[in-house]
């Protein structure tokens, strides 16, 4: 438990992805088996004890401590887990902390009733650190920054193996992972995948940058729309099927009604949407069935999911990933009219003489449920990975919007002493006062060179409203060009708009505020 | 003769804690004509008094901070040697919380008073320990008083420090820490446990490590952590250690550090979502006030069957303490600063 819990300690203040992946692979050098293997599933969100909620832990606080002095303590840290690990009555004891995997043990043989005992006796035994990790981990949701992703990341740095290697794995082992960290540590055979349906390493497309364009060979490439919904693959074998997300998260739980249909055995590449009588549907109705661990009736029926399949990794258990691509598009429409799976359909091939011909139909298919284009060299194997040359995503240009700076933070790392994620918006009149004002519409960090950031930082600091720990609220006096790919509505928004993937094109130094955009213009944006 | 009530000669006043029969204040919070000084923290120790009575070293901190102040009259107290003002005496004791830091016995007609100003009960290898002092009133800060609040072993927290250094080898570690008592306490520890590569300081450090050092205080290699080219990182600042006030971090002076891992110490760093609201990396629970239990032993170590708490977490304190069957009053008196020296 030690090691979990000063790794635990040190990712929540860590802002740095390096830093995060040095210090978990220096935690898998220091935790012995099988702890580390179920520190490894508690980071990626694989472990659930049902046993222990929040009323528990604050029971056990109030047999220990007086509760006022409780209610005050909650009042001042704001957190249940936190507080009570802080105030914990500690006692000289020598015993020795519990392991990560006799805390996994113990809790998941355990009786509902026997818990809250089993519980206080290790509250007794352990640091501030330590209760704070216990409870953090039995209490669910670690909340420190790491995602499934990362923490395989930082396995491959571990043991100097590739992320795509571990991904292929991911899915076909169970906590504590021994044989994967025995294969991982050279001291065991590889772990076989027979009979799973695993996750295979997803294949992905390299941005076209204009000045690419006039040089690539056309003929040599395939063209097809890029839905604008979310990577996925679908892994079926041995009876079990599975939805996996272009990195590897399981997120089949959401969709039971892409997967309850499934009756054949392989692996397929599509794109995730929302699909009603045959049309796609924006983004923003996909993004109210992600993030979900289940899914309502009423989800389902008005959010209906639906598959567009772009390519074929197996065919039943045979791997088709060598083959070109273009034979892989002929198996792939053979297999769709042989096993006609329900809410999937495959991605058209869009037809085209030449470039100007593409790049008219890229720019004409805005206010469509498309990014842009996808180009895929005909002879192109299925690489994990983003290889060079093999597949364009070619976007459609960013709308852009000219907005005022509102607020400032500090950045983190080598950022840590510059103001560099800024908050901006456009104006409108108040529906209080009538007056006008400036109502923030996006928030970005990048777009911006080293040197816009000094000059950025500079007025930001000369220009200063108010201050609240990191942040600077600054005066309306400065315009930032920023492109986004789409605007949607969110309630969650005081604008009641919000921005995809909003970035700083340009600081319009020149520009008087009075000028930049209304939240109006904004709005007439909403695909 | 009875003795007369405390509150019958001590009074709160907007200056601060005011002692009419020798018409002195202790730790007044603005310039007044005649104040006794627990020790050099700028919100103890003001500049301006006509008169000021306190430890030599406190005195030298002042001097430091202000000027010589030619027009002040200045007296020099002894730990445990008696001054006369007016009809009240006054006895310093060793306070443990910063070099000089110093406990205020006040004893008028038989009442004894103690105010303690900011105190610590750890061993602290640059200042002399506190001296628990027996008084009918025991005046104590509460910086810390909720229970949550419970300081580490700071060795524990520099081992935390000094593996982070080991494992973050290209980048620097700098540590928030405030220009009295904390720095040098940091660097002290860092002694204690090893570390006898050079420490980095910024500039608003560094006259008070000298004055530490004239005081005996060994501190080792100390170098000035002064800019390379004008806004490039050094690199010579990898896997190095350097201190600057917690302010100077955020600020443009921090550019000059490679890729940073932001430190602080301070008491603050027990509670996660403080730390993390200063964009601290690595908190370390280090602390020159008496935490939570330390509050609690300290009033039964002097036994006093009155407690006054002068600013802090006030009412959690007099919850504890009127629950052992003392009685206990909060002045929530402003004017201190809850985060130099915390
Ligand atoms: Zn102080
Ligand atoms: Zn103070």
């Amino acid at each position: 438990m030690k090691p979990f819990a000063a790794l635990l300690d040190r990712l929540i203040y860590t802002p740095s992805r390096n830093a995060k992946v040095a210090l978990i692979a220096e935690y898998f050098r220091q935790a012995p088996d099988p702890d580390r293997g179920w520190g490894l599933a508690a980071l990626t969100g694989g472990l659930d004890f049902k046993g222990v909620k929040a009323g528990t832990v604050r029971g056990l606080a109030m047999e220990r401590v007086d509760p006022t002095l409780f209610a005050w303590s909650y009042d001042f840290v704001g957190d249940l887990a936190e507080t009570t690990a802080l105030i914990w009555p500690e006692r000289l004891s020598n015993r020795a902390w519990p392991g990560l995997s006799e805390v996994v043990d113990r809790l998941s043989g355990a009786q509902r009733s026997e818990a809250p005992e089993i519980v206080a006796d290790w509250l007794d035994t352990l640091d501030a650190t330590g209760r704070w990790a216990l409870l953090k981990l039995i209490t669910g949701g670690l909340r420190v920054g790491v995602s499934a992703r990362l923490a395989k990341v930082a396995l491959a740095a571990y043991a100097d193996a590739e992320p795509a290697e571990i991904e292929e794995l991911w899915h076909g082992l169970e906590p504590p992972y021994t044989e994967l960290f025995a294969w991982l540590d050279g001291d065991g055979p590889r772990p076989s995948l027979e009979d799973k349906p695993v996750f295979r390493p997803a294949m992905l497309a390299h941005p076209l940058e204009e000045g690419e364009i006039a040089g690539l060979d056309a003929a040599a490439y395939v063209a097809e729309w890029k839905w604008d919904g979310i990577r996925v693959q679908i892994s079926s074998r041995g009876g079990e099927t599975r939805l996996y997300s272009r990195t590897g998260d399981d997120i089949g739980r959401a969709f039971p009604d892409v997967l309850d249909h499934v009756t054949f055995e392989g692996v397929l590449d599509g794109e995730l949407l929302v699909v009603i009588e045959g049309e796609v549907r924006p983004f923003n109705e996909l993004q109210q069935r992600l993030n979900r661990k289940t899914v309502t009736g009423a989800m389902l029926k008005k959010y209906p999911a639906f598959v567009r399949l772009y390519d074929i990794l197996f065919d039943g258990r045979e791997d088709l990933r060598a083959l070109a691509f273009s034979e892989r598009r002929n198996r792939l429409e053979g297999f769709y009219a042989r096993a006609a799976p329900r809410r999937m359909d495959v991605s058209q091939v869009v037809e085209f003489r030449d470039l100007a011909e593409l790049e008219a139909l890229r720019v004409s298919s805005r206010g469509t449920a498309t990014e842009g284009l996808m180009l895929k060299r005909q002879d192109s194997p299925y690489v994990a990975g983003r290889p060079k040359g093999l597949w364009y995503k070619w976007k459609r240009g960013p709308l852009t919007l000219d907005t005022v700076l509102m607020y400032a933070q500090r950045g983190h790392g080598k950022r840590s002493s510059f103001y560099s994620d800024f908050t901006f918006g456009a104006w409108r009149s108040s529906p209080e006062t009538g007056e006008d004002e400036v109502v923030p519409v996006g928030k970005a960090y990048f777009g911006f060179t080293d040197e816009d950031l000094k000059h950025l930082d500079k007025w930001v600091r000369d220009h200063t409203l108010h201050r609240y720990g990191p942040v600077r609220e600054v005066e309306r006096g400065l315009v930032l060009e920023v492109a986004f790919d789409s605007v949607h509505r969110s309630p969650r928004h005081k604008s009641g708009v919000a921005m995809r993937f909003p970035r700083i094109a340009r600081i319009r130094w020149d520009k008087p505020p009075g000028e930049a955009d209304r939240l109006e213009t904004l709005e007439r944006l909403i695909e | 003769m009875t003795a007369p009530k405390p509150e019958s000669w001590i009074e709160v006043r907007p200056t601060g804690l005011y002692v009419r029969p020798g018409d002195f204040h202790v730790d007044p919070t603005r310039a007044v004509g005649r104040a006794v000084i627990t020790h050099g923290h700028a919100d103890h120790a003001r500049a301006g008094h006509a008169a000021v009575a306190a430890t030599a070293e406190t005195l030298a901190i002042m001097a430091v901070r202000y000027g010589a102040e030619p027009e002040q009259a200045k007296q020099a107290l002894l730990p445990g040697a008696m001054l006369s003002i007016g009809d009240v005496s006054v006895t310093l004791y060793p306070a443990g919380h910063v070099l000089g830091s110093a406990q205020v016995l006040l004893e008028h007609k038989g009442s004894r008073v103690v105010v303690s100003g900011d105190y610590k009960r750890r061993q602290d290898p640059t200042c002399a320990p506190f001296e628990p002092v027996p008084c009918d009133v025991f005046v104590t800060e509460a910086t810390f008083g909720l229970p949550v609040f419970r300081h580490p072993d700071d060795r524990d927290e520099i081992a935390k420090l000094l593996n982070s250094v080991r494992m973050f080898p290209d980048r620097c570690h700098v540590i928030g820490a405030y220009a009295l008592g904390k720095a040098q306490r940091m660097i002290a520890l860092l002694r204690e446990a090893g570390w006898d590569r050079p420490i980095y300081l910024h500039g608003a450090l560094q006259n008070l490590c000298d004055l530490y050092r004239a005081h005996g205080v060994d501190l080792g290699d100390l170098r000035p952590a002064t800019a390379g080219q004008k806004g490039v990182p050094r690199d010579d600042f990898k896997g190095e250690i350097v201190l600057a006030p917690p302010s100077a971090i955020a600020d443009r002076w921090g550019r000059r550090l490679p890729d940073p891992v932001v430190c602080m110490a301070s008491g603050w760093m027990r509670v996660r979502q403080r730390a993390k609201q200063r964009g601290v990396e690595l908190p370390l629970i280090i602390s020159d006030h008496a935490d939570w239990d330390e509050l609690l032993q300290t009033v039964e170590d002097v036994d006093a069957p009155e407690v006054w708490i002068t600013h802090g977490r006030e009412e959690a304190l007099v919850h504890a303490i009127t629950a052992t069957g003392r009685r206990a009053r909060a002045l929530s008196m402003v004017g201190y600063d809850e985060e130099e020296g915390a």
